[in-house]
């Protein structure tokens, strides 16, 4: 029996008008939950640590990766047209989007034309990235994700909150409450192992029979035009093996030169994302099976154009491995729902400010900039870096915040002159020494929760004038 | 100008200069304890093993661990007599959807993750080592090579329609990060190993 | 040799006694220190808010004050990334460039120009390290644990030279503190649950100092640490090597 409870259409909007500061702030008015949510992501992080450390050349495969993704930005259009060719020399479709918009446009041309009306999907951030979900529903398409972490968002009406583990922030009761909802099992269930065999059975149904799959795709090899789906749970092959038309959405920087490089690629991925060695299951499709037709879509939606910043083009190496986030303290202290972008974390900070800068100016600043991001990555992206260079770029467009233009330009005035400085900070000293509330008050962001730093007699520059000043060099 | 001459226009104008490929022949590793690591490594993340001198002794395991009434099927002409030999004309997929229990086989196994390479050609149909209950791979001892690079070297330029690696039982740990045997492929995966 | 030393903004006004301790280290050590007195600040708060566009009248005034030393050492490993990565002058890029060459944190100018090998301090207590992200990983002082690589400490060098310091192991040896510039105000929640968290690990493991090379860490967490009433303390680590 297909189930009905999948209908939603646009899901729970991040309120647009917060930033990642507010949300955040939102997010740890319940410490406990926010101790939760960081240790088990810091567990993944020790997972990731424990699988790298076996492999005595981890670094060297990480500069491999990193080399190999260089090759690729610098000969792209090479890479692209060749894949193609393969691709379609195997019978594989190949469709070309230029935008989110017209990639959903192509996916639901492609169901209507065959009449189908419902579909099974296996996890893909660009359809997150293209909200192909509320697309395809507004048009009559019902889909149903089969990746159980991205089954319960979208039971929960919610968006993934991390590109591999998408329902991190949920716990199993409230998991449990969300199936007694729609799959009518028992209330006060949360057991992992009965909630997986239920979502099995459900699930399993929904392969048998939906006509139609859409995967994503991991790598795409331009040599053979073959691509690859990595998945733990065997979902994108379940659905794409007994559909008759499988699609699968990639971006266009998922392409790698050669089939031997997916040793390299299979190596870090999952290694990286979750301490596995391999997930497990790495499924090449190269030709349909006969009766069955495979569709790509090609899509750019914005990465032509990181393409072009030199500065910034290095994100598109990402091989969507999550490890940035699970190593971020930041991230795991405001979850991914905090980032208000399909991809959260590090990686999603420096790759949405391209695709719409304005909306999305706050987040290279939800950072410490700590880099500690910049050395799990697999493939050797300079993310710290890059959150640096977008905050002076979302600043030169005038994205700043006025109150925070004004403040920066009286502090520049200040820092830059040795008088004024001298002045305002034995002006400051003073002010916080006889007259603390003006400082100490709730309308100080550092008083909320700490206390100032005591106030000393005399600064560096006054101690070392009264007792070094024979030897003082003014100039 | 059609999307594809546009993307592609746009990304030629825009991708920075070439970088040489790497060389990676240097990453192929010598590991001596080939089946050993394979056990380890696959019995570690929910596979078991079981050590056979020749595939009559899997009659042995088919009738402790599954009824009369379960369906057997296996991809392996020389078993046909204990299990269903799946045709290599093709079949719908739903076909098997109640099969119990898979045997295949395979001519590639990858010690450092405990992945075994089937292809097409080998499952003959591919909704097989993912729509069974339990799933069981044959693997000869000497068809272990080291690592990834090594696979890809024995893969070669095979012109395979599919083809994939199989580590262990389908998984998750999406539940509060629980893992759980059985997500949506097969609930358990033995491999055979002929020492 | 003719050392400067730069003393940053924050340490200048709050922390003065980490500068002193700085100067009168290097001086012990048979160093021409000298404290050029028109400083101000690096410009680092400037440029990690988007501003870098504003920090032309710091990189002058930097290196109107530096560009005549042999090297410049400074108590704060964030300061002196920054300087090495962002000091620039359209007018003096020459001594711009030799002065990124020069900088030196003060722990790896003990370490890698006067290459000290023992130390006449006496700190008798037990001393968590707190790793200051900038300085561990910007001018690893320290090898990160991210990274698969050979271990090494800087600092733990140092304070290893100190009698009676007993160093405490942490749960988490390298996570960010959480202060991060005007992090530490724009994202508070953020900011202070990372502090909290931190010294939650240094008090789970016995710990009766922080150290670490950079005040503002020091400073964010003993803002947490006062507030809470833990008894606690912070102290740089130029105070305890120079023997107080």
């Amino acid at each position: 029996m297909e189930s009905s409870p999948l209908n939603y259409k646009n899901k729970i909007m991040i309120a647009p008008d917060k930033d990642h500061a507010a949300l955040a702030n939102e997010f740890n008015k319940d410490e406990q939950r926010v101790d939760w949510h960081d240790e088990t992501l810091w567990w993944v992080r020790q997972k990731r640590d424990n699988a790298v450390k076996k492999l005595p050349e981890w670094e060297e495969l990480r500069e491999a990766g990193s080399q190999i993704k260089n090759n690729v930005l610098g000969n792209l259009n090479y890479y692209l047209q060749q894949f193609e060719t393969n691709a379609k020399a195997n019978g594989v479709h190949v469709h070309w989007a230029l935008d989110a918009k017209e990639h959903n446009e192509i996916v639901l041309d492609l169901l209507l034309s065959k009449g189908i009306n419902k579909i099974v999907k296996s996890k893909s951030m660009l359809t997150e990235e293209c909200n192909l979900n509320d697309y395809l529903l507004d048009n009559g398409v019902n889909v149903i994700d089969s990746d159980l972490g991205e089954f319960i968002v979208q039971l929960a009406n919610e968006h993934p909150s991390h590109i591999v583990l998408p329902c991190i922030h949920k716990k199993k009761e409230e998991i449990g409450e969300l199936f007694h909802q729609h799959l009518g099992t028992p209330s006060g269930n949360s057991d992992p192992i009965f909630l997986t065999e239920t979502a099995r059975q459900h699930l399993r149904e929904t392969f048998l029979a939906r006509k139609a799959a859409l995967t994503g795709v991991n790598f795409a090899v331009a040599e053979t035009g073959e691509f690859v789906v990595c998945t733990n749970e065997g979902n994108a092959d379940m659905g794409a093996h007994l559909a008759d038309i499988h699609i699968a959405s990639m971006g266009i920087e998922k392409i790698i030169p050669e089939r031997k490089h997916l040793g390299v690629f299979l190596r870090l991925l999952t290694r990286s994302a979750t301490g596995q060695p391999i997930t497990t299951y790495s499924s090449h499709f190269k030709k349909p099976r006969s009766g069955a037709s495979i569709h790509i879509i090609i899509v750019d939606n914005g990465r032509s154009k990181q393409l072009g910043r030199e500065d910034f083009r290095n994100s598109l190496k990402c091989i969507r491995c999550g490890a940035c986030m699970n190593t971020c303290p930041v991230y795991r202290r405001s979850g991914g729902h905090s980032y208000h972008s399909a991809i959260a974390g590090p990686i999603g900070s420096i790759l949405a400010p391209n695709l719409d800068m304005e909306k999305h100016a706050d987040l290279p600043f939800a950072s410490t900039l700590c880099g500690s991001c910049t050395n799990v990555c697999p493939v050797k992206i300079d993310i710290h870096d890059q959150l640096y260079k977008w905050r002076q770029v979302i600043v030169k467009n005038g994205h700043a915040p006025l109150a925070k233009n004004a403040a920066l330009s009286v502090m520049t005035k200040i820092l830059s002159s040795p008088v004024l400085y001298k002045v305002a900070g034995k002006l400051g000293r003073l002010t916080m020494k006889w007259v603390p509330l003006v400082v100490n008050n709730r309308f100080n962001p550092w008083y909320k929760q700490r206390e100032l730093p005591e106030v000393p007699k005399n600064s560096f520059g006054e101690w070392y004038k009264k007792n070094r000043n024979h030897e003082s060099k003014d100039k | 100008m059609s999307s594809r001459d546009e993307l592609l226009k746009a990304v030629a104008e825009n991708q920075p200069m070439n970088f040489p490929l790497p060389e990676i022949e240097f990453l192929d590793s010598e590991c001596i304890y080939l089946a050993e690591t394979f056990i380890n490594v696959l019995t570690s993340i929910g596979g078991a093993v079981v050590l056979i001198e020749n595939l009559m002794e899997i009659e042995t395991y088919i009738l402790e661990k599954f009824k009369k009434s379960d369906r057997i099927v296996t991809t392996i002409p020389a078993i046909k007599w204990m299990a269903e030999l799946i045709p290599a004309t093709s079949i719908p997929p739903h076909a098997l959807s109640n099969v119990d229990f898979a045997i295949i086989d395979t001519h590639c196994a990858v010690a450092e993750n405990g992945a075994v390479w089937v292809t097409e050609k080998g499952i003959v149909n591919r909704a097989l080592p993912f729509i069974c209950q339990h799933l069981a791979v044959v693997v000869n001892a000497r068809d272990i090579v080291s690592n990834m690079h090594s696979a890809y070297n024995l893969i070669g330029t095979d012109d395979y329609g599919y083809g994939t690696f199989i580590s262990g039982p389908s998984k998750t740990a999406d539940i509060e990060q629980s893992l759980v045997l059985g997500a949506h492929g097969p609930r358990s995966m033995t491999i055979f190993l002929i020492m | 040799m003719k050392v400067g030393l730069f003393v940053p903004c924050y340490v200048d006004q709050f922390y003065p006694g980490a500068a002193i301790a700085t100067l009168q280290l290097l001086e012990k050590l048979g160093v021409d220190v000298q404290y050029p007195s028109r400083q101000t600040c690096c410009g680092q708060p400037m440029a990690n808010s988007g501003f870098e566009h504003l920090t032309n009248g710091c990189n002058e005034l930097f290196i109107e004050n530096f560009s005549g030393c042999d090297y410049i050492v400074c108590p704060s490993g964030s300061c002196v990334l920054h300087i090495k990565h962002h000091l620039h002058s359209e007018k003096n890029e020459v001594k711009a460039a030799g002065i990124r060459s020069k900088v030196y944190e003060l722990v790896e100018f003990l370490t890698d120009v006067l290459k000290i090998t023992n130390l006449e301090a006496k700190f008798p207590y037990k001393v968590g390290l707190h790793q200051s992200c900038h300085g561990q990983r910007g001018l690893h002082l320290s090898q990160m644990t991210e990274l698969m690589a050979p271990a090494f400490s800087k600092p733990r060098y140092l304070l290893d030279m100190v009698s009676g310091l007993e160093i405490m192991p942490l749960d988490r040896p390298d996570e960010c503190c959480g202060f991060g510039g005007t992090f530490c105000v724009a994202e508070e929640a953020v900011s202070v649950k990372m502090g909290k968290d931190r010294v939650a690990d240094h008090i789970k493991n016995g710990v009766e100092y922080i150290t670490a090379a950079d005040l503002s860490c020091l400073m964010h967490m003993e803002g947490i640490l006062r507030r809470q009433g833990s008894p606690l303390k912070v102290i740089h680590i130029a105070e305890i090597l120079n023997g107080e």
